[in-house]
């Protein structure tokens, strides 16, 4: 087979286009620029698409059911909200970011889910000054030496849900544990939260195993975890992954050893898990059967409306939009009066489906975290495990 | 005999880039940084197109070196102040040509299908690298906290913190990229990696050492994706490992074929038809409904490009084939 | 070290090979025979699980699934093939990278409007569904054991089917020299629609008969995507038997990666792709490569 030289030339009439599309793609990302309307613009970049989709409807759904709650409006204005999917694509995430703040400006952003993005869009809104709430991502970094004046999070940080399982099993005696997890930033934070209410209470960690992320081969850690024959097994794993890691677990025997974790191991996922998830005991902020009235009313409303049960997600996002609430409450839906909001917010205290909501100085929330174990496929809530536990905020110029 | 623009094709590029040094004076910060992006990727197509199109190898793991140099700058930058151009963007590039020389020495044994997967599996290895271990923040990226400043003596030439400045400055490499690959493709060593591409036995049997010259041009490209690298740590400041992934290197070649390959301006049509088309799906303004689909109309798009126009989109620009009697084809 | 521990990781590293070869044996087909590269091949696995939670919904078992959905992977493999690759079969290998990186966002996106977000499980057949005792404290699935079984078996039929009927000959033939292969009177282009829908439908059912052993979630597909090039390349392009050994060889990498190496943060990770490169370095066609 020949292969040819490429042998291009170009005609003047070929040459009009090429200079005709090279102007064109040169202009195609301007846009009319829209005035401040009367509508507060609620930027949202969270991933409609891929692995983390679930998890970005999940926290969308729960935004619409607070504002619509509130009649559609903040502090008197009507609300917009823009949604761009984050495709949990972190080098992409700062350009979506500058999408929403510069071309579609908005008034608050929130958003997003994966950690990675998170880093991207808090480098931007550190810049533009852009209010934003983190509904989700964990990173200890965002309120810790990333934290700003204008960067909140209604979620957790990694270092969180894990810590008091320390003083659970060592309160049983269980002195000897393994951490299993994901071998990238969310597991890696998780298993030192862990590690820090676990070992200076006398604790010990018999091994570290990282699994390669996003691997969902779990036997080789499972085998080892067999051979040490520790007293428990601490893990932080999620979404399919998690499904996996419960179900091998159960298939691989493991008498005599407890199998604990961050709440996201049975979190949205029990129903997949099936049998393999009963009588798995972890530590989170949220339950589904907590028994106060803000969750029964929260859960029967999102069931009604979205004909799904709500989870821990979703709780993040209703509290971001309340949290957007007081905010702009307190101004009267002025959103140029950034300090003021910031001040209100930082002040804001509500029922929150998952209990007492307030933030810290570093502005992540203190909250309870509890001890929950799965019956029949719901994680019920079998004590609190930490109550007003705040994250340690190391390295935020702001405590 | 070898692609390189005739006085037709410099016109038309020059209206091009014309038309780009417009940008910062029409366009506000989203289109700014959405053009410079385009640069950027232009370059790195570019640069893959160097392998693909002139030297005959599919480098699938061309991402490693963009990735590279990027966290290279984050790994050079200081944390309280900028670094300076002068011994940064050396620095970097340094750090990729090193790099490219020691990939490039273990793959060019390699060829074809298998070349395509070492470089791969090798890119893949830095991914992992940047991913697992706690070197610049590991799975969550980190912050170029200071973007480098051009700095000769005591004065501040150049600094790549201003968004039109940075703009300027990646047009022009993309520009003195354009013209450095088309001197090195006029020239003997161009002649000899383009004679590779179409028939490697002969060049060896002409007495050419080709792996050696396999790899002066993987480490060219390398260094060009590099350049391409660091500027995109400059736009926003933020690297993460997904910049060194397969993902990346595969988008690489999806513009370069998408443009056409072995033209050069083909991949800089490719990276901003892809770019550009991914803002124009993406929006609900163009697509309405389907704004929330929008990878399947990029799916779409891709493939209708691939069907309908055999030659990627500068095939549009080319001209239709010349009739001539029949005669035997080459060997 | 344990030697018993050492032994147990590697029945694990070989039983993870094996499921390894399953998955990339249809791309191994169309890889190795047709010189397409198809970046789909996640997508077919994918849509191969995908179709096992659906049908075995339906028809009340996976026998049922695997029954039901080979041939609609068949019928899938046809159209694709006739709509879309038929055009690129005298063109540039790197059109096809295009095209089906096209197919891999469509096809994802689809996923998501048909089947949601939500992770899923496959319930497996109630007679796989329990644990065999191997040491005091672990037991392994024995769907698990199941699958590695069915992938031995696979395996087998393969290699007879490549070397021992005349489809089997054309297609090596059709492998070595497509060109050669028509002037002989075969319709290459029929001899490639058929090997295409093969693969296609190797590849759903890797998918099909995983799925109970794995969870079904959005990016599935990708997962599986390169690690099945790695394999196919290692074995080298065209062999059977080397995708074999490669899966194998992959299995155990990574499993002792995971073993021993995850002290060395990056290492385990990079496992499998350093056994490739040191591979290729040694034989630059894989290890079963025609030189």
């Amino acid at each position: 087979m020949a292969v040819p030289y490429h042998r291009t030339t170009i005609t003047r009439r070929q040459t009009l286009r090429l200079a005709a599309a090279g102007a064109l793609g040169s202009v195609l990302p301007t846009r009319i620029a829209f005035g401040q309307t009367a509508k507060v613009r609620i930027g949202i970049l969270l991933p409609y698409s891929g692995t983390y989709a679930r998890l970005g409807n999940a926290i969308t759904n729960a935004m619409e059911l607070k504002f619509a709650e509130l009649g559609g409006k903040l502090g008197g204005r009507d609300i917009e909200l823009i949604k761009v999917d984050s495709e949990a694509a972190p080098p992409k995430a700062t350009e979506l970011t500058t999408k929403l703040i510069n071309q579609e400006k908005v008034d608050i952003l929130v958003g997003p889910v994966h950690s990675g993005v998170a880093m991207a869009m808090a480098k931007i809104a550190r810049e533009e000054g852009t209010l934003t709430i983190v509904p989700n991502a964990g990173a200890d970094q965002i309120t810790g030496p990333l934290c700003a004046p204008n960067l909140f999070r209604t979620s957790f940080t990694n270092w969180q849900p894990g810590h008091p399982m320390g003083k659970v099993l060592l309160d049983e005696g269980k002195k000897n544990v393994v951490t299993c997890f994901w071998n990238y930033g969310a597991g890696q934070q998780s298993a030192e939260g862990f590690k820090d209410g676990f070992v200076p209470h006398g604790g010990t960690i018999v091994k570290e195993i990282g699994v390669p992320f996003p691997q969902v081969e779990f036997q080789a850690a499972l085998t080892e975890i067999a051979a040490l024959k520790p007293d428990a097994v601490y893990t932080f794993f999620a979404g399919g992954g998690a499904v996996k890691f419960v179900k091998d677990w159960h298939a691989a025997g493991l008498s005599g050893i407890e199998l604990v974790g961050a709440g996201f191991l049975t979190e949205g996922v029990t129903e997949a898990q099936g049998e393999a998830a009963e009588g798995l005991r972890t530590t989170l902020h949220y339950a589904d059967a907590l028994d106060n009235p803000a969750n029964l009313k929260f859960r029967e409303a999102y069931l009604a409306k979205f004909g799904k049960e709500a989870d821990v997600y979703a709780v993040q996002g209703y509290d971001a939009a309340e949290l957007i609430h007081v905010g702009l409450e307190a101004v009267q839906g002025d959103t140029s009066a950034k300090a003021d909001i910031i001040k209100a917010m930082e002040g804001a205290e509500f029922d929150s489906p998952r209990g007492p909501f307030k933030l810290s100085k570093a502005h992540n929330p203190v909250q309870n975290i509890y001890l929950r174990r799965v019956e029949k496929g719901v994680n019920t809530v079998i004590a609190t495990a930490y109550e007003g536990l705040s994250d340690p905020a190391k390295g935020c110029k702001l405590l | 005999m070898v692609t390189i623009p005739n006085r037709r094709v410099a016109v038309a590029l020059a209206l091009v880039f014309a038309a780009l040094a417009v940008v910062p004076l029409v366009g506000e910060t989203y289109a700014l940084k959405v053009a410079t992006r385009m640069i950027v990727f232009a370059i790195f197509a570019m640069s893959l197109d160097l392998l693909l199109g002139y030297t005959g190898l599919v480098s699938f793991g061309h991402a490693a070196f963009f990735g590279l140099s990027a966290y290279s700058l984050q790994l050079v930058s200081p944390e309280s102040e900028a670094a300076n151009l002068i011994t940064a963007l050396p620095q970097c590039l340094g750090v990729t040509a090193a790099a490219a020389a020691l990939i490039g020495m273990l793959v060019v044994r390699t060829a074809g299908i298998y070349f395509i997967m070492s470089t791969l599996a090798l890119a893949q290895m830095f991914f992992f690298f940047f991913h697992d271990s706690p070197i610049a923040g590991g799975s969550d990226g980190a912050y170029i906290w200071y973007k480098p400043v051009l700095t000769i003596g005591a004065t501040a030439l150049l600094d790549l913190d201003g968004r039109e400045t940075l703009y300027y400055f990646a047009l022009a490499c993309l520009v003195l990229c354009y013209g450095f690959l088309v001197v090195v493709l006029r020239s003997p060593f161009g002649e000899v990696i383009q004679g590779i591409r179409v028939n490697e036995h002969r060049m060896r049997a002409l007495g050419y050492d080709t792996r050696r010259f396999k790899l002066v041009s993987f480490v060219l490209s390398a260094l060009m994706a590099g350049l391409a690298g660091f500027l995109f740590a400059c736009i926003d400041g933020f690297v993460a490992p997904q910049l060194l992934g397969w993902r990346e290197s595969g988008i690489g070649l999806v513009m370069v074929i998408l443009g056409g390959m072995g033209t050069l301006y083909g991949s800089i049509i490719g990276a901003f038809a892809f770019i550009g088309m991914e803002e124009i799906v993406r929006d609900r303004q163009f697509t309405g409904v389907m704004a929330e689909h929008w990878q399947i109309l990029m799916g779409v798009f891709v493939i209708v490009v691939v069907l309908f126009l055999k030659n990627g989109l500068a095939g549009l620009f080319a001209e239709p084939p010349i009739r001539r009697p029949a005669t035997k084809e080459e060997p | 070290m344990d030697v018993t521990l050492f032994l147990l990781q590697t029945l694990n590293g070989i039983q993870h090979g094996l499921l390894l070869f399953l998955v990339a044996s249809g791309l191994t087909i169309i890889f190795g025979i047709m010189g397409v590269i198809n970046l789909a091949h996640g997508s077919f696995y994918m849509i191969g699980a995908y179709l096992a939670l659906s049908l075995t919904q339906w028809t009340g078992s996976l026998f049922g699934a695997v029954l039901l959905g080979i041939p609609i992977a068949i019928l899938l493999g046809l159209a694709i093939e006739r709509l879309f690759i038929v055009h690129l079969y005298d063109r540039d290998h790197l059109q096809q990278v295009l095209l089906t990186f096209g197919l891999i966002l469509i096809f994802n996106e689809l996923q998501s409007i048909v089947w949601g977000d939500d992770p899923h499980s496959v319930p497996k057949p109630a007679m796989l569904a329990g644990s065999v005792p191997v040491t005091e404290t672990l037991s392994y699935s024995t769907y698990r054991l199941f699958l590695s079984v069915v992938c031995l078996v696979v395996a087998g039929c393969l290699y007879l089917v490549i070397h021992r009927t005349r489809l089997g000959m054309r297609m090596r033939a059709g492998a070595y020299n497509a060109e050669m292969v028509r002037s002989l009177g075969i319709d290459t282009r029929r001899l490639f629609a058929v090997v295409f829908a093969i693969g296609v439908s190797l590849t759903a059912l890797a998918g099909i008969i995983a799925a109970p052993d794995r969870s079904l979630y959005p990016g599935i597909g990708e997962q599986v995507l390169i690690i099945s090039f790695v394999v196919v390349v290692i074995g080298g392009i065209g062999s059977v038997k080397g995708a074999f050994v490669g899966a194998i060889l992959i299995g155990l990498a990574d499993v002792y990666g995971q073993a021993y190496l995850h002290d060395f943060r990056g290492f385990a990770s990079a496992a499998v792709y350093a056994l490739m490169a040191a591979v290729l370095l040694w034989r630059p066609t894989g290890l079963f490569g025609r030189r």
